[in-house]
């Protein structure tokens, strides 16, 4: 495979640090985030997110407004995107959005329709859809789909990795079940799945990736179709409250990249101990190791 | 799907073979007792048209049902299809806009619907519905784990009808030995199914 001598923006690859030095690339840091504050502190102001999805409802009362709506068609012509009007076709889409809002009140969401416009090639409109988000640059993306289609994984490996690296955090929810779908299983994407417990606003940690965070996604109240909302289930609904998560973060610290991002979701997790919680009678009730 | 490998139906979209008739039909039987539910329905997607088909139900709407369709780009089972992913909702009654378009064509309006696809390998056949769990069955992740699993038995069952319209000398006299075998170990292993499941 010949890789090409610079990107499409012109920019020469960065191979090594021949002939430079470190006051050739300055990096004007976000401070390093108090775990706890990084995820409570932000609203989501300023934050655009993307929910790719069966689009959103217009006008819902949980949902708030929604900036802008596109849908992705495939025809003759091909896969491309347009605007559109025509809110969500089943609910799935409304549901994640409205959980967007309540974890991050004040962020931007937007909507990319993948689902409901024909029923073959979703695997191809999935990909128009992502693809299309991750370039206009969206700062954070809810992806609760996935696909079992392999032929499609090294495209969408390629697109996670653009994203990852022009500061799109891609949040993807893990398949329902034990099989092998994509992109969640890729690392540079943030991938969800759900846990059992209680507290609405529990996340954890998974020691053992590839899932790599759990939070709610047991009979979730979500928004649903006609302004109202019901009880659902599913990884699909524990994916918007980790980017709901994501967008609080990056209000508080837009510089952060999408490494930093996951290490504060990280960092946050109730199940992590940090070790700062030293001696004494706490952190000995809390089991931390002296 | 193409419409080759869409399985004998009459005009009204029934199987026409009396075999696959019984095997959808045990599915979806099988599937409400294992889900304590109120119906069970197998849908066959056709791709071409772009819809759903009731290829059999259980219980609510088990008379008049089978061979309707609906758009396959609208409501749950939709998304079902189109995401291949499975999905618990409760709560619909109290949802006055809920899906009206298949609740209307059913005549019935469910407060819950676990639904899953029917897969053969990456690609969907169908969709797999369950209406009204008992309450004790619902809304648990292990409920959805449940559902997939039994998914995965019907996507066989929704294969084996939809090949025997490609293999005619099956078509003729029942199933073909092999097909046989494997319509056994079907229902066996959905006994076991039942029998072994501990109820929540």
């Amino acid at each position: 495979m010949t890789t090409p001598s610079s990107t499409a923006d012109g920019r020469e690859l960065t191979w090594s640090l021949r002939g430079r030095g470190p006051a050739d690339i300055p990096v004007a840091a976000a401070a390093l985030p108090d775990a706890a504050a990084a995820a409570t502190g932000g609203t989501g102001r300023g934050v655009r997110v993307c929910v790719v999805d069966s689009g959103v409802e217009r006008d819902h009362p949980v949902v708030g407004p929604v900036h802008g709506s596109w849908v992705v068609v495939k025809d003759d012509d091909g896969v491309r995107v347009e605007r559109t009007d025509t809110g969500d076709t089943c609910g799935h889409g409304t549901a994640c959005a409205g959980i967007v809002r309540r974890v991050a009140p004040e962020c931007e969401l937007y909507s990319v329709r993948v689902l409901g416009e024909r029923f073959s090639g979703t695997g191809d409109v999935l990909m128009g859809g992502l693809r299309w988000a991750v370039r206009q640059g969206f700062d954070v993306v809810n992806l609760s789909l996935s696909t079992t289609r392999t032929r499609f994984a090294e495209e969408l490996h390629a697109l996670a990795d653009e994203a990852y690296f022009t500061s799109t955090v891609i949040v993807a929810s893990a398949h329902n079940t034990p099989v092998e779908s994509f992109p969640w299983r890729f690392a540079s994407v943030v991938s969800v799945g759900s846990h059992h417990e209680d507290d609405p606003g529990l996340h954890l940690y998974n020691p053992r990736p590839p899932v790599e965070f759990f939070a709610p996604g047991q009979n979730v109240e979500v928004a649903w179709l006609g302004g109202g909302t019901i009880r659902t289930t599913g990884n699909s609904f524990a994916t918007p409250f980790i980017t709901g998560l994501a967008a609080r973060i990056l209000s508080a610290h837009p510089r952060m990249t999408p490494f930093q991002l996951k290490s504060a979701l990280y960092l946050s997790a109730a199940n992590v101990r940090l070790p700062h919680a030293g001696s004494g009678p706490q952190a000995a009730a809390d089991g931390v190791p002296q | 799907m193409s419409r080759a490998n869409r399985p004998a139906t009459d005009p009204s979209g029934t199987p026409a073979d009396p075999a696959a008739r019984e095997l959808l039909q045990s599915i979806v039987d099988v599937a409400r007792a294992i889900f304590g539910a109120e119906a069970s329905s197998v849908f066959l997607l056709d791709e071409e048209a772009g819809e759903l088909v009731f290829q059999a139900v259980s219980g609510q709407g088990e008379e008049f049902l089978v061979g309707r369709r609906f758009p396959a780009d609208r409501g749950i089972a939709g998304w079902v299809a189109a995401s291949a992913e499975p999905m618990i909702v409760d709560d619909l009654a109290a949802n006055a806009s809920f899906d009206r378009s298949l609740a209307q064509s059913t005549a019935y309006v469910p407060d819950a619907i676990m639904a899953a696809p029917l897969m053969d390998g990456d690609r969907v056949l169908g969709v797999l519905e369950v209406l009204d769990p008992a309450p004790q069955s619902r809304s648990s992740l292990s409920d959805l784990d449940l559902l997939f699993l039994f998914a995965r038995q019907a996507s066989v069952a929704l294969r084996i009808v939809t090949e025997r319209r490609a293999d005619p000398a099956a078509a003729g006299v029942g199933l073909a030995p092999d097909r046989r075998t494997e319509a056994a170990e079907l229902v066996r292993r959905l006994e076991e199914l039942l029998v072994d499941t501990p109820r929540p």
